[in-house]
């Protein structure tokens, strides 16, 4: 039966298989000009930027979840942590970055989107975002780069932002793999969450916004509170996973995001240390950053730093630590929690629940499980300035980017921004593709919807979540989870290789007996491979460029001699290997690149 | 950490063409139930705590639960969100009330792009 791919607004939709039996799937085909997967942050501000540069563009969102609440920003935000304050420049904030981040970091991208931040909070304030200002009606500081905000309703106000600038939304369609088209990226396919259909979109440019990957590694907690983490467990690394497998090169994956967190409810520190100046101290009520890290800046070091300070304390017997909040006012407590309302409302109940009071005892902190994301660190897509990947037609913003950290929201919505504007400039030499291969989409729907062949003919099998425990227990014991203060040496990491190539021949056996498991499948199928390349970066990366984030047992030391310098990868989908390439540093801001400023 | 769905309260928001919850978990986490048409959540374990189905519910039938692993029994967090801002409701287990009130929406202002 041949597709016919018709405009968006007039679906077609054809099935194949055998005579709509029940393991058979339909085919929703689609065109458009401008497709961008994952209708988050970054995402929705590249639809904006898209039409408002070109208004007659066909710009579509393919949405694995609904866009007035999807991804990190579903809870709500209550700060942006980058901007640009008076007195400070894109330089002095590259500069920070890159002291943040070691002495290594993209400092082109960083640049970039330097110089676009103020910009872009300007226009969200435009569309309703509340920002606090202080007396003088400048926005509120929450720290050098940081701006206090009420962004509890943000996700809806950028996602309204989106559909009033007249792009297409498509929510619950999650994207599974990148269509290609003679060596190009020619859009996505995507499986209907609800209606549990193969969705081809054909676009002449792609964007892939869909956010980092949680639930690599064995998180915090476990049973019945194992979501209880600090990044989405709704981003599962899915747009990672669409450019290795079509071959596109990513940047940094060893460079795995811990982040200091509340012990337990895995609620954000910023909000105690940044905007209520608590301290960490250990079980001794010693200053340990203070002491041990005076070169760096003490409580102000690196952030890398200072959740290896914390764990090293708890793993050398002085633990537990904490913020020390003890000097809050009654009325700064209720401030606190009001912040906290606006971003991450479970810590509230938390010391409600556990009768804590933060200005009578200090607050534990522990590191997280490591995530990978380029917005907080910067494994993802190695990009050009103008966010383009390796893959012809295929731009990449937000935490899926790589090379450029200290994003958070403002980096997302900037490097939205820059992508849409280099898709739209580059849309004139993208013709619109030849019609998708059959064979490939045929191909697609098979393997997308193998796990509920699984369950109507065979009945037994692997659940998702099964999988997942088991990819998350390799993970955390021999590629430096929490369990082992986020250490490894070449042993133990060839020892999760060798896991992670057994656990790749039990795909096979998923099994999913509802849509929802369909869904979590792909998810864990994708969590599979983003964990094989983090451990290929591990293994390649013989120094300690980032203590805590990547810690080597074996080569404990910075090597700038060997390794400033980026560890990339690109996946060969034939042979079945992550091959890893490397790529050189280049400063452009001048300066001690081990100082804050200059 | 979850959500406990009142079955009495729930209507399933009639009229709509999917519950407000079930459109909007960011986790597809809940979905209506094929026997008695109500909301239900997939896997209890799954929720990321979120709040976004207990703030949408327009009858008020959803109630955010920490695990017991976690929190001790009885505290209470309860949102009203309004167009322009949101009122919370804390109660700790000792039945001490606190109550907080957040913009969230300021009017649109006219842009002034480059
Ligand atoms: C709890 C929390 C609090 C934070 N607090 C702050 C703060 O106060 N200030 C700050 O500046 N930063 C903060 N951050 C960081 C910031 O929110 C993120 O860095 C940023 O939002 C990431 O933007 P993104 O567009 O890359 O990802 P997201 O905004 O998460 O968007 C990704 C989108 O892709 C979708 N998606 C995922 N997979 C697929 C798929 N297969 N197909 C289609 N769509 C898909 C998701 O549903 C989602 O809509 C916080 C993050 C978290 C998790």
């Amino acid at each position: 039966m041949d597709i016919i791919l018709t405009d968006i607004v007039k679906k077609s939709s054809t099935t194949l298989g055998r005579d709509m039996a029940e393991e058979s799937f339909s085919i929703e085909a689609l065109d458009t000009d401008l497709l961008i997967i994952g209708g988050g942050t970054a995402g929705c501000l590249a639809a904006v930027e898209a039409r408002e540069r070109a208004p007659g563009l066909r710009v579509t969102i393919m949405e694995k979840a609904h866009i007035d609440r999807s991804g990190c920003l579903s809870a709500g935000m209550n700060a942006i942590n980058a901007y640009i304050h008076p007195g400070e420049t894109p330089e002095s904030f590259t500069r920070y970055v890159r002291f943040d981040a070691l002495g290594l970091v993209r400092e082109d991208l960083v640049l970039s989107q330097a110089r676009e931040i103020n910009d872009v909070v300007r226009r969200v304030e435009g569309w309703g975002l509340p920002i606090k200002k202080d007396e003088q009606g400048n926005y509120l500081r929450r720290g050098r780069w940081n701006v206090s905000i009420n962004g509890e309703y943000l996700k809806p106000i950028i996602a309204q932002a989106a559909r009033d600038a007249g792009a297409q939304v498509i929510n619950r369609v999650a994207a599974t793999n990148l269509m290609m088209k003679d060596g190009r990226v020619a859009g996505a396919y995507g499986l209907g969450v609800r209606d549990s259909k193969l969705y081809a979109i054909r676009a002449r440019a792609t964007i892939v916004a869909t956010g980092g990957a949680s639930g690599i590694y064995k998180p915090n907690n476990d049973g019945s509170a194992h979501h209880k983490m600090w990044y989405s467990p709704f981003n599962t690394g899915a747009g990672y996973t669409l450019g290795l497998r079509a071959g596109a090169e990513m940047t940094s994956f060893e460079m795995r995001f811990i982040a200091l967190r509340v012990k337990d409810i895995i609620a954000p520190t910023g909000t105690l240390a940044l905007g209520f100046g608590a301290p960490q101290v250990n079980a001794k009520g010693e200053r340990f950053m203070a002491q041990r890290f005076a070169d760096w800046g003490g409580d102000g070091s690196p952030t890398p730093l200072r959740v290896y300070g914390p764990v090293q304390e708890v793993k050398e017997g002085r633990g537990p630590c904490y913020l020390d909040t003890r000097h809050l006012t009654p009325e700064q407590v209720r401030n606190l929690k009001a912040a906290y309302l606006d971003m991450y409302p479970s810590i509230v109940l938390y010391w409600a629940a556990n009768g804590i009071d933060p200005s009578k005892e200090a607050v534990e902190i522990s590191g997280t499980e490591p995530y990978i994301m380029g917005g907080h660190c910067q494994a993802g897509y190695w990009i050009d300035v103008g966010r383009r990947t390796t893959l012809p037609g295929l731009y990449a913003a937000g935490d899926v980017a790589g090379g450029a950290p200290y994003k958070f929201i403002s980096g997302c919505w900037a490097e939205g921004v820059i992508a849409a504007r280099s898709a739209v400039n580059d849309l004139p030499s993208l013709a619109t593709p030849p019609n998708p291969d059959k064979a490939q989409m045929e191909a697609e729907g098979e393997r997308i919807f193998a796990p509920r062949r699984r369950f109507q003919e065979v009945g037994e099998g692997v659940a998702p979540s099964e999988m997942e425990e088991r990819l998350q227990k390799v993970m955390d014991e021999y590629a430096g989870g929490v369990s082992t203060f986020y250490e490894m040496n070449a042993e133990r990491l060839e020892v999760a290789r060798h896991h992670l190539q057994r656990l790749e021949g039990q795909v096979k056996y998923l099994m999913a007996r509802n849509p929802h498991q369909l869904l979590q499948a792909q998810e864990v199928i994708d969590r599979l491979l983003v964990a094989r390349a983090v451990v290929e970066h591990l293994v390649h990366r013989k120094e300690t460029r980032w203590p805590g984030y990547q810690t080597r047992l074996d080569y404990p030391q910075r090597d700038d001699e060997r390794w400033l310098k980026f560890v990339n990868s690109i996946y060969d989908g034939e042979t079945g290997e992550v091959r890893i390439l490397e790529r050189p540093y280049q400063q452009f801001v001048s300066g001690d690149r081990y100082k804050p400023k200059e | 950490m979850t959500v406990l769905i009142d079955k009495k309260k729930c209507n399933s928001c009639k009229g709509l063409p999917e519950p407000r919850c079930v459109q909007n978990c960011p986790g597809d986490l809940l979905s209506l139930g094929s026997e008695d048409g109500k909301a239900f959540i997939w896997d209890a374990r799954d929720c990321w705590d979120c709040m976004t189905c207990v703030k949408l519910c327009p009858r008020r039938a959803i109630t955010t639960k920490l695990p017991y692993v976690l929190a001790d029994y009885k505290a209470t967090l309860v949102p009203i969100a309004g167009k322009t801002s949101i009122r919370w409701t804390l109660t700790d287990k000792e039945g001490q009330v606190e109550q907080f009130e957040s913009v969230t929406l300021q009017p649109k202002k006219k842009e002034a792009r480059p």
